[in-house]
């Protein structure tokens, strides 16, 4: 078991916590942004038979909430080793 | 073959092989019962938790929701709020209960909050929201043999009571994680192949979450243009733009969802099967693939099965379709009850559009373009059995998930945290055992007796998790501050103003007799609807708690201690003593 200094247990959190907000930003901006309160500007814009904001609401967001789990998954792993915190 | 030998041969081979799962995944132990052994590979968590998560709800009835009832862009609130939920788990949830690394829910919140009214109430609200959940999945399962094997609804839930009573009670969460992942594969093949083959006969594109953005077979209109236009002419609205209620409103909706999602018990236990923190953030990340593939063919399902049924009554404009003419599947689901037609005007076509007065298709069910599905697009006869299948497997898995949330609560944290804590590992794993097989047959009799709350019980399960649960989680592991007293008023105002509201709104226990306050009008409070209020029982929840943690001093540092460690994925922290 690994024995962290209560500051650096502190760093390791304010860095997580800081990834987790930059992320939850976008996870708010394609849902709720662009998926219900921009959704009337961007079905101006049409891709294939795709209004853009109908796209976000029911295909896009989801999409993206996979890529924000699976980067935060990456980014946590190099976060562990950077402070000795890996399992094994 | 009969439609209804093939069907009995699928769903009779899926059982037998959740039955041989049972028998090779028993429980041994206390720790293989409630969450076992902690083995668990983050993959094949992944997708026991998209059958643990996905019920019948989202198999059978979510497209007709969105398809029908909410007319397209209002569907999309359970698109986004029952996916964005899971990226709340991986970043915000899961890894820290995982490191804090014991078996409930409520026990996290018992420690956490130094307190065994704490724990209780915890257990309070998780068997609240999870046995309202349950009796949908007990009705879905009656429901599915009912339509599919022609037995009666009694008959076909005895059945399926004994198929989760057998793998439940022998295997617990072992059992459970197992079959999950066999009825994911079931439920999955039997979503998508009928999407697949309806995408390629419209649009000529096999992937659905293309095909619904590309041009119809033989023209250059798009499918999405055309079932806008088709919707206009008949008097509805445009699939494409419309809101449900208001912009306000379809916002707390999705956030309800979504944290609602986070805060459901029987979800967050999946992630205490896995061995690592790294796996429970990557768990939640499979189990959103797993989800997504079924959440994005679904809107696909929506859109393509009312063009296809507004066509099948309109061929081409103006030209109805005559009663006697109307297609063999039409009739098949008239005498379930799903669809209804009454010829208002006499002219012997049938005339569907949006004004009531004048609309002839009386009844038209959600549920039914997910069922009638195969039989829209003239598929095989063992597609539609597979569509069966799918249906209880979806039932059956989120069901076993929802009892042994509801059996550990009992067994662990009343007996032997609150009541008994002397009990031996062998003694509570037959407890667990008696407990599950209770449960079991407590939910068996209230999808047997459904109460009069019944009916619009899943989506309060949602608003109780989101406006009890959730708030209690996310202050226990972001804040060292808040305090016992602050979370169990936190908790208890939460899931009171949220039960107010539903009930104010449907009657006390929704029965609409017990109506009171009627003075305050229909969703009162700025315009959002009961099914959306969980967001405002959390923030309510979290306003309390934070307020009265202010009051009354702090934590213990044990607790602080804890708080710190479980931040960690590994080891431990030397506190300084300073804050």
């Amino acid at each position: 078991m690994n024995e962290l200094s209560e500051a650096q247990a502190r760093q390791y959190w304010k860095r997580n916590r800081s990834l987790m907000i930059r992320l939850m930003i976008i996870w708010f901006v394609v849902s709720f942004g662009c998926g219900i309160l921009w959704v009337d500007t961007l079905n101006l814009i049409q891709i294939g038979g795709y209004k853009l904001g109908f796209w976000f609401a029911q295909q896009g967001s989801i999409f993206v909430f996979i890529g924000l789990i699976f980067y935060y998954v990456v980014a946590m792993a190099r976060l562990d080793r950077e402070f000795g915190l890996e399992e094994d | 073959m009969e439609l209804s030998t093939i069907t009995y041969i699928v769903v009779g081979a899926t059982f037998a092989v959740y039955i041989a799962i049972a028998i090779a995944a028993r429980a041994g132990s206390t720790q293989e019962f409630y969450v076992a052994g902690g083995g668990i590979h983050p993959i094949a968590n992944g997708m026991a938790t998209a059958a643990d998560w996905m019920s019948a709800a989202s198999f059978i009835s979510m497209a007709g929701l969105i398809g029908i009832s909410y007319n397209g862009y209002g569907g999309s609130v359970f698109l986004m709020g029952w996916t964005g939920g899971y990226v709340i788990l991986a970043m915000l949830i899961a890894p820290y209960l995982r490191k804090y690394g014991k078996f409930t829910v409520p026990e996290f919140i018992g420690d956490r909050y130094y307190s065994d009214t704490a724990r209780v109430v915890a257990v309070i609200c998780l068997i609240l929201c999870s046995v309202t959940y349950v009796i949908g999945q007990m009705k879905g399962i009656g429901v599915a043999f009912s339509r599919f094997l022609e037995t009666d609804y009694e008959t076909g839930l005895y059945i399926g009571m004994f198929i989760v009573f057998f793998y439940a009670v022998l295997g617990g969460m072992k059992g459970i994680t197992y079959t999950q992942i066999a009825q994911y594969v079931v439920l999955i093949l039997a979503y998508t192949v009928p999407a697949i083959f309806i995408s390629f006969q419209l649009t000529g594109n096999p992937i659905p979450q293309l095909g619904l953005g590309s041009t119809l077979v033989g023209s250059d209109t798009f499918l999405l243009d055309k079932l806008d236009r088709v919707l206009l002419e008949t008097g509805f609205k445009e699939y494409t733009t419309s809101v449900r209620l208001s912009t306000l409103n379809m916002f707390a909706y999705t956030a309800s969802l979504m944290i609602g999602t986070a805060g459901l018990p029987h979800v967050i236990i999946r992630f205490f099967t896995v061995p690592k923190v790294r796996d429970a953030r990557k768990s939640a990340g499979y189990a959103l693939v797993f989800i997504a593939i079924l959440y994005t063919t679904a809107p696909a399902v929506a859109a393509m099965a009312r063009l296809n049924i507004m066509q099948t009554i309109e061929p081409s404009p103006g030209q109805h379709v005559l009663i006697e003419e109307r297609p063999q599947w039409f009739k098949n689901w008239e005498q379930t009850g799903l669809l209804e037609i009454q010829d208002k005007n006499g002219d012997g076509r049938l005339q569907y559009v949006a004004d009531g007065q004048r609309n002839e298709l009386v009844k038209l069910d959600n549920d039914i373009l997910v069922l009638a599905n195969p039989e829209i697009a003239q598929l095989p006869n063992w597609i539609i059995a597979l569509v069966a299948a799918g249906g209880l497997a979806a039932a059956l898995s989120t069901a076993a998930g929802l009892l042994l949330a509801i059996s550990s609560a009992i067994s662990h944290d009343l007996l032997k945290s609150t009541f008994y804590p002397s009990i031996s590992e062998k003694m509570e794993l037959n407890a667990s055992r008696v407990a599950m097989a209770l449960a079991v047959l407590g939910a068996g009799y209230l999808g047997l007796n459904p109460p009069g709350f019944a009916a619009g019980t899943v989506a309060l399960a949602f608003g109780l998790a989101a406006a009890s649960i959730f708030p209690a989680l996310m202050m226990g592991i972001f804040s060292t501050r808040v305090t016992r007293e602050g979370a169990i008023s936190g908790m208890a105002m939460g899931l009171g103003v949220t039960l107010f509201y539903v009930f104010q709104h449907k009657g006390a226990m929704f029965v609409a007799e017990w109506q009171f306050l009627p003075g305050l009008g229909k969703n009162w409070f700025f315009g959002i609807e009961p099914n959306a209020f969980g967001c405002v029982g959390a923030a309510i929840n979290f306003i309390v708690a934070l307020s009265v943690s202010r009051l009354t001093g702090e934590p213990p540092e044990r607790v602080r201690r804890l708080v710190h460690e479980i931040r960690l994925p590994v080891g431990a922290v030397t506190l300084t003593g300073q804050h």
